[in-house]
């Protein structure tokens, strides 16, 4: 089974790297843009059998911090 | 009574040896050198450092490899009975990471990497790390760090103050680390992180010896304990 975890930093967190990338664009001639965050996407193949809670605690223990960071699970199937 | 203390060494550690000088310089003895895979500490330490540098190339988050190692297990085991840890620079994002101390390291504000000798003010003299300073003292401490921006919510920076478990601030703020925060220690005050390196201030010829009064401090406390 194909999982997906989408981490991105929590609201409100500042995005340093978000910021520059921001600057970047804004250099670039793209002025629309009001704002930049960059998450991390982590690929997963996992026995088919996973339950959810594994897939959650291994998202709580070490794929993402919660002190600043949301995650997301898909199911790619 | 030999002070026995112990440097543990992650792979991309870099510091291991300053640190072990300087624990040696001011106790007369030898640190232990514990490697990340080692399963066990040995018995009866008195201090366990964790050193700045990398650790397992600080893949996914600074430190949040290393929190996971073998080794760290028994680091907070030996936490939890009271032992003395100091987390310096990588040390402090593994204790973060491995949730022996509240918040987390982040990117500096500027996404520079930094690397000078700055000033921070001692904000407490209650624990064996800083008991060695006065109340309010500034030290001159190096710094060198990509990822120091201390981040925690408000409840949990309102309860660090209030507690008195910030033990050091920046006097000017060098990495957009909330309420200038350096370094904090656990609610027991057992455990300490700083981001700016102690280890780096024993020795006049290299700059100068601010650091020496936490070793020197903690070193006096167990010796009294």
């Amino acid at each position: 089974m194909k999982i997906r975890v989408l981490v991105s930093l929590k609201p409100g967190v500042l995005d340093p790297q978000g910021r520059a990338v921001h600057h970047a664009l804004e250099g670039l001639g793209f002025q629309s843009v009001d704002d930049v965050r960059i998450g991390r996407t982590v690929e997963l193949d996992v026995a088919d059998d996973t339950s959810d809670e594994a897939l959650t605690d291994m998202c709580e223990k070490l794929l993402a911090n919660t002190v600043i960071e949301n995650y997301k699970i898909e199911k790619l199937g | 009574m030999a002070f026995r203390s112990a440097v543990i060494t992650f792979p991309g550690s870099n510091c291991d040896r300053d640190m072990a000088v300087a624990l040696e310089q001011v106790s007369g003895t030898a640190p232990v050198r514990i490697w990340h895979g080692d399963a066990e500490l040995p018995e009866g330490l008195d201090f366990i450092a964790l050193p700045g540098g990398f650790s397992y190339g600080d893949y996914l988050r600074s430190g949040a490899m290393a929190a996971n190692s073998p080794i760290m297990r028994e680091v907070v085991r030996a936490a939890g009975r009271g032992v003395p840890v100091l987390g310096v620079c990588n040390g402090f994002q593994v204790l973060a990471e491995a949730r022996l101390l509240p918040g987390a390291l982040m990117r500096n504000a500027s996404q520079h990497f930094i690397c000078r000798t700055v000033s921070l003010k001692v904000e407490t003299t209650q624990s064996i790390f800083t008991q060695g300073y006065e109340a309010g003292q500034e030290i001159r401490i190096p710094v060198a760090h990509h990822d120091g921006n201390y981040f925690a919510d408000e409840d949990t920076l309102d309860r660090l103050e209030g507690e008195g478990r910030v033990a050091f601030r920046y006097v000017e703020n060098c990495n957009g680390s909330r309420r200038d925060i350096a370094g904090i220690l656990n609610k027991a005050g057992n455990v300490l992180g700083m981001m700016p390196h102690p280890e780096r201030a024993v020795d006049a010829a290299h700059g100068g010896t601010d650091g020496l009064a936490l070793f020197d401090g903690a070193m006096r406390a167990l010796a009294n304990a």
